[in-house]
């Protein structure tokens, strides 16, 4: 039994002309990292908020198909249940913050006091997220007087404070600096490594391309390719699909077609790195 | 004719200061890149441009005129500002009257009005979009309304506040191309992005920010190729870069060609 699983999954929004989401089927595995990624408009959201089970109880509209997720269809888990097992980190930051809360620390503590956790184990999660995030100097801020980058690690940290097995992450670092594009990629990465499950939309294909286990890419509601990351990313036929390309991808395509292929295909920076020290040395030997 | 800042400075209402000793001239014409950490500072310094905020140290001059003597509607007229969030900025029915608000107290036609909404829709490419309620639409369009407000007005003097965000490679290169149509125009474009590929491909002058300040106002291939810089603004050369430099390139690589003549020479 996989842990989650889409079967024949189409949906219409309420009065939509078109369908959003048509028959997706698909697998995931427990502590694997998925990267979704596709044009805008394509879909993304629409399937994180299927996995987060707000499709259809709270958007309404047409679902067909069946979704399971721990082994339990999606329609006969209770809200408060679905609500501790998986984590949904929203698209737009400037939206996820509740606005009603006067300092950050109470804003990241409020998804806690709605789980029931206690309030000793509050604080601690709340001082260890804040840690993680590099934003203790902003606890006494109001999280409305905020950078837009400073929101956003708010947003996620309310989020993984909760420690749910499941995490859907929604663009997570669209306002970040790069310096802390990388350090939330660490942290999703090490949430793998304890065991979460995460399915993480994002436009940054460098960085998916390093991180992610699979690759799924959606196209007018379409699963058009999806597979292991390395195989989806030899494609740069892609790239006519809306969809980028990491450049060390495009490099080796480049290497290849001006025939100095690297042995394998590159898709990350340290794969390249490895063959061209590698293709170096060899020069050097001859 | 310019934007000129000269050691400003602003503290918020709550006395927080987010800009210390900003100094810098934007030309007409003249199109540049602001990058930096997260909370440096970088949407506070633009809103001094078009007088959202005003200084409580040093002077903005838009065309030789002191922002402190302007209200923010005036200003607006030659400094347009999108917002870093769309949902700040739009407050109209629908995107066509979001278009049409700022024409309000203008003295051009009801025709001349259309033209040039008509146009900015299509250089943002909105128009499908026109009769559409704002907030029924993606956030990556949003973006692209708040910004065919300004580009309808006109005006000489444009800033992007992370249009970037969000984007796939269909809105970036809208953006690029965007740009170079204003550019054209002779209008000056500032925009502020962590996104360091888009800055290489389409910025020759970049600033620098971090912790209110700004620490570099160079080329792109400068800054990206000084590690204090980077290190300090939490920036990060475009990947290509990264590698070239793992390699032991010296000869500042930035794009995917460069490095490949360094490879296949
Ligand atoms: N209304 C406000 N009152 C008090 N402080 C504020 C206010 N708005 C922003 N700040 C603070 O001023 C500093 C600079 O914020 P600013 O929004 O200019 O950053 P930024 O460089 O644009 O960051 P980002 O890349 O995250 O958008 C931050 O520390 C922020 O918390
Ligand atoms: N609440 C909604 N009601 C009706 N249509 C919607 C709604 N949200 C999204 N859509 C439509 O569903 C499609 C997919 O959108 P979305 O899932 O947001 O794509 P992505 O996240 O890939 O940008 C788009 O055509 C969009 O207009
Ligand atoms: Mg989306
Ligand atoms: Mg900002």
């Amino acid at each position: 039994m996989s842990y989650m699983e889409l079967k024949n999954v189409t949906y219409r929004y309420p009065l939509a002309e078109q369908d959003a989401l048509k028959n997706i089927n698909y697998h995931f595995e427990q502590g694997k990292l998925y990267g979704i990624i596709g044009e805008n408009g394509g879909g993304k959201t629409t399937f994180c908020d299927l996995m987060k089970g707000l499709i259809p109880s709270f958007y309404g509209g047409d679902l067909t198909g069946e979704v399971f997720i721990k082994g339990k269809e999606i329609r006969d888990w209770e809200s408060s249940e679905l609500a501790s097992s998986i984590g949904y980190i929203f698209q737009n930051p400037f939206t996820q913050i509740s606005g009603i809360k006067e300092t950050v620390f109470e804003e990241i503590a409020l998804g806690l006091e709605n789980l029931g956790v206690e309030r000793e184990e509050i604080i601690e999660r709340v001082t260890n997220v804040v840690k993680q995030l590099k934003i203790e100097h902003l606890i006494k801020n109001n999280p409305n007087k905020l950078s837009g980058g400073q929101r956003q690690r708010v947003a996620f940290a309310s989020i993984i404070a909760m420690e749910t097995d499941i995490l859907v992450i929604d663009e997570p670092t669209s306002q970040l600096d790069p310096k802390g594009t990388s350090d939330i990629f660490e942290i999703i990465h090490l949430l793998k490594e304890q065991g979460k499950t995460i399915l993480l939309v994002e436009h940054k294909i460098d960085l998916i391309a390093e991180y992610a286990d699979e690759v799924l890419v959606i196209k007018q509601g379409e699963l058009i390719t999806s597979g292991k990351t390395s195989e989806v990313f030899s494609n740069v036929e892609l790239l006519n699909e809306g969809v980028n390309i990491p450049q060390i991808a495009l490099l080796s395509n480049d290497m290849k077609e001006h025939g100095k292929p690297f042995e394998t295909f590159a898709i990350t920076k340290s794969q390249a790195r490895e063959q061209i020290l590698k293709k170096g040395s060899e020069k050097i030997c001859q | 004719m310019s934007i000129e800042v000269q050691n400003v400075s602003f503290a918020y209402p709550n006395g927080y200061v987010a800009n210390e000793n900003l100094n810098f001239t934007i030309e007409k014409g003249e199109r540049v890149a602001i990058v930096g950490q997260n909370g440096a500072g970088k949407t506070t310094a633009v809103k001094l441009l078009n007088g959202l905020h005003k200084p409580t140290q040093g002077e903005v001059l838009v065309d030789g005129t002191n922002t402190k003597e302007r209200t923010v509607a005036q200003i607006s007229k030659y400094v347009g500002y999108v917002f870093q969030n769309p949902d700040d900025q739009i407050f109209n029915n629908t995107v066509r009257a979001e278009l049409e608000y700022s024409f309000k107290h203008s003295k051009l036609t009801a025709e001349e009005i259309n033209t040039r909404v008509e146009r900015a829709a299509e250089l943002t490419g909105i128009q499908a979009y026109l009769n559409m309620k704002p907030f029924d639409i993606p956030y990556s369009i949003r973006k692209f309304v708040t910004i065919a407000v300004f580009v309808a007005l006109d005006t000489p003097y444009l800033i992007l506040d992370e249009p970037t965000a969000g984007q796939d490679i269909n809105g970036i290169n809208r953006l690029a191309k965007l740009m170079d149509i204003l550019q054209d125009e002779g209008r000056s474009v500032i925009t502020i992005t962590h996104d360091m590929e888009f800055v290489a491909d389409n910025f020759s002058r970049v600033i620098a920010m971090a912790n209110k300040r700004i620490i570099a106002d160079d080329s792109a291939r400068n800054i990206f190729w000084n590690n204090e810089i980077v290190a300090e603004s939490n920036i990060s050369k475009p990947q290509i870069g990264e590698l070239a430099e793992e390699i032991g390139s010296k000869n500042k690589i930035l794009f995917r060609s460069e490095l490949l003549e360094y490879l296949t020479q």
